[in-house]
């Protein structure tokens, strides 16, 4: 149980364990698509088109999809390294930007990146990489530098022999637990993993999440873990929210959402999954064609084009996130009673 | 927490070579560019102590010593059209060709570092306005540029230094917005500034150690253009005045002597040839000193 307990003795708790550690309301974010023409009507691509989600204190959300979905630049639009357009983020019931500070803010939420050679700043020795986040917020340096060493023992790196490297003397997986020792040195209470395991080999990959579950239960930490690899996903997270094209069409509980998809797109994710068992083989045909040009989505559910249970209505009507039951959330009209699908309940044809 | 409160002892730390030591080092083993970094070294000797190395007064003519050619006793490399003795005139001449030759270089990669990198990193429109600004700059050709500035201002060796100050800032000032317009994008920037650090204090600790490298390079291989140019402001007269001893000077003023002693009268040229070229093998050295990926 320390798990779940750690956060409550954590003195910078205020809302208590109910309150989400961080809440998203309308996230949108549009990047403008350069045109030849100065006269053309701007034309934008919506990366993440108006999504609302919530971390609870001490979990791990998983976050799922295929390239291009969003999943990366929800992470920084949650970093603050670009301006959203739209919505809000409230951490432990603050709001970001108003009553806390985004300096603030930033000690308690920290990312680790994918690529763990361009995230390092090749002048900078491993030391200086870790201590620079602290000593930009007023730590004298020596302190600072200590306080790196501890956290390299912590990541299970021997400062004497790496405190004074350079990143590309060392390996992927080490260079990953030096962003992970990196992303520590404030104490944050949430840490973005944006893919931080995808570039690394089985193996390795294997250890460091050891790791970050280990660093998880003594730290009280909470995670979003975003990947594409879902059996990671499966292994790290206790709830897991599915993106398509920068939409949140599933979230609920891990287990269950991996159990009994209710989205169409979940379950084609999922039964893209390799089995290991050779009598449990893939059955239903993983996803065909590519996700549509976000610049100009499709109507109504974004995912008609390629969805199996697609009728007329689903170009039409857009389905917000459906509670089905308790945590468990989809947005598809298959399942939203009375939206004029036929497998929906409540509009006379199905029933 | 424990563990890290009694680890806290003195620890003996490994360390790395830091990139600079490990480039000095590659570029000391680099044949080529050591023999250039003499050359050079040896120049700024001759020009440093050019009063106890110079067998004569640069400045003592004699009429019926004019043009004597190369080998003449007491000229050992000959006269010029005055009589005055050549090898003291071109030791003399490399502290006035140095100081305009070099000088500007150094000045506008401190400026040019600075305008290209603050424009780089902010991006938007504030690199538009200040890079569209250095473009006009860029968009003349440097000689013609040169001659342009140093006409407007006058001859003299402030105005000279000047006016290729203002030639270079343009061209260092684009190398460094295009590598500083690189490495922004890069996750170790980004992560930089979710740690939440203050603009200038990523440009200093983050981006100027990997941007200032190759803009270095480029300021070294700057360095023989400007001695070309500066000689060529002495020549067309917009440079040092005459009596002072300068290369490009002395070439115009020998330039009637070409038919009647050529030896003599390239003198100046073969210097200036010497001393650019020491200049860009040693750039070239550092160029591929740096380049080892690391």
């Amino acid at each position: 149980m320390t798990e779940t307990l750690s956060f409550l003795i954590d003195e910078r708790d205020r809302g208590g364990p109910a309150q989400p550690l961080l809440s998203v309301k309308g996230l949108v974010k549009r990047f403008p698509v350069k045109s030849i023409n100065p006269f053309a009507k701007k034309r934008h691509v919506s990366a993440v088109d108006g999504i609302d989600f919530e971390v609870l204190k001490g979990e791990t959300l998983g976050v799922v999809g295929e390239s291009g979905c969003g999943k990366s630049t929800t992470a920084r639009l949650l970093m603050k390294l670009m301006p959203q357009d739209e919505g809000e983020l409230l951490f432990d019931g603050e709001e970001i930007g108003v009553a806390l500070s985004v300096k603030e803010y930033r000690r308690n939420v920290q990312m680790v990146f994918q690529d763990s050679y361009a995230s390092l700043n090749p002048r900078l020795t491993i030391e200086q990489a870790i201590s620079f986040g602290p000593r930009m917020h007023g730590e004298a340096d020596g302190k600072a530098l200590s306080d790196a060493h501890d956290l390299l023992e912590r990541v299970g790196l021997d400062p004497g022999r790496f405190a004074g490297r350079y990143p590309h003397e060392l390996s992927g997986g080490q260079r990953q637990r030096i962003n992970i020792a990196r992303a520590l040195a404030f104490k944050p209470r949430l840490v973005i993993l944006d893919e931080a395991v995808s570039a690394l080999d089985k193996s390795v990959g294997a250890q460091v999440l050891n790791l970050l579950l280990d660093l998880k239960r003594d730290l009280g930490l909470t995670y979003i873990f975003i990947s594409h690899d879902l059996n990671v996903v499966q292994f790290m997270a206790q709830r897991v929210m599915v993106m398509y094209l920068g939409k949140v069409v599933e979230i609920g509980d891990c287990r269950e959402v991996f159990a009994h998809p209710k989205h169409p797109y979940s379950s084609a994710l999922l039964s893209s999954m390799p089995r290991v068992d050779p009598r449990n083989r893939t059955q239903r045909p993983p996803l065909s064609g590519d996700p549509p040009n976000p610049i100009d989505p499709p109507s109504g559910c974004r995912f008609h084009p390629r969805c199996f249970k697609a009728e007329g209505v689903c170009s039409t009507t857009s389905p917000e996130l459906f509670a089905l039951d308790g945590d468990h959330r989809a947005a598809c009209l298959a399942n939203i009673p009375g939206s004029g699908h036929s497998a929906a309940s409540g509009n006379g044809v199905a029933a | 927490m424990t563990a890290i409160a009694l680890a806290a002892p003195k620890r003996i730390i490994l360390r790395s070579p830091g990139y600079w030591k490990s480039t000095f080092q590659r570029l000391a083993r680099d044949k080529v560019a050591m023999t250039a970094l003499g050359v050079i070294a040896a120049l700024f000797l001759c020009a440093i102590f050019a009063p106890l190395i110079a067998p004569a007064d640069p400045n003592a003519a004699s009429m019926i010593r004019r043009l004597r050619p190369i080998g003449t006793p007491n000229y050992p490399l000959g006269s010029d059209e005055l009589g005055r003795d050549m090898l003291s005139r071109l030791i003399y001449g490399a502290r006035l060709s140095l100081i305009i030759g070099v000088t500007p270089v150094p000045i506008a990669f401190v400026i040019g570092s600075a305008i290209g990198i603050l424009a780089g990193y902010a991006g938007g429109l504030f690199n538009t306005i200040i890079m569209r600004t250095v473009d006009v700059f860029y968009a003349f050709p440097s000689v013609l540029l040169a001659v342009a500035l140093s006409g407007a201002l006058g001859s003299g060796l402030t105005n000279t230094l000047v006016s290729l100050t203002v030639v270079f800032i343009p061209q260092i000032a684009r190398i460094a917005e295009s590598v500083t317009t690189q490495v922004r994008q890069l996750d170790y920037v980004e992560a930089a500034r979710a740690s939440g650090a203050p603009a200038y204090r990523i440009i200093l600790e983050q981006v100027l150690g990997n941007v200032l490298a190759p803009i270095f390079v480029f300021a070294t291989s700057l360095i023989s253009v400007s001695m070309i140019l500066a000689s060529g402001l002495s020549f067309l007269g917009l440079g040092v005045r005459p009596p002072d001893a300068e290369w490009g000077l002395m070439l115009n003023t020998l330039r009637t002597a070409i038919y009647a002693n050529p030896l003599v009268a390239i003198l100046p040229g073969v210097m200036i040839f010497i001393t650019s070229i020491s200049f860009n093998l040693l750039s070239d050295g550092l160029r591929s000193a740096m380049d080892v990926k690391s």
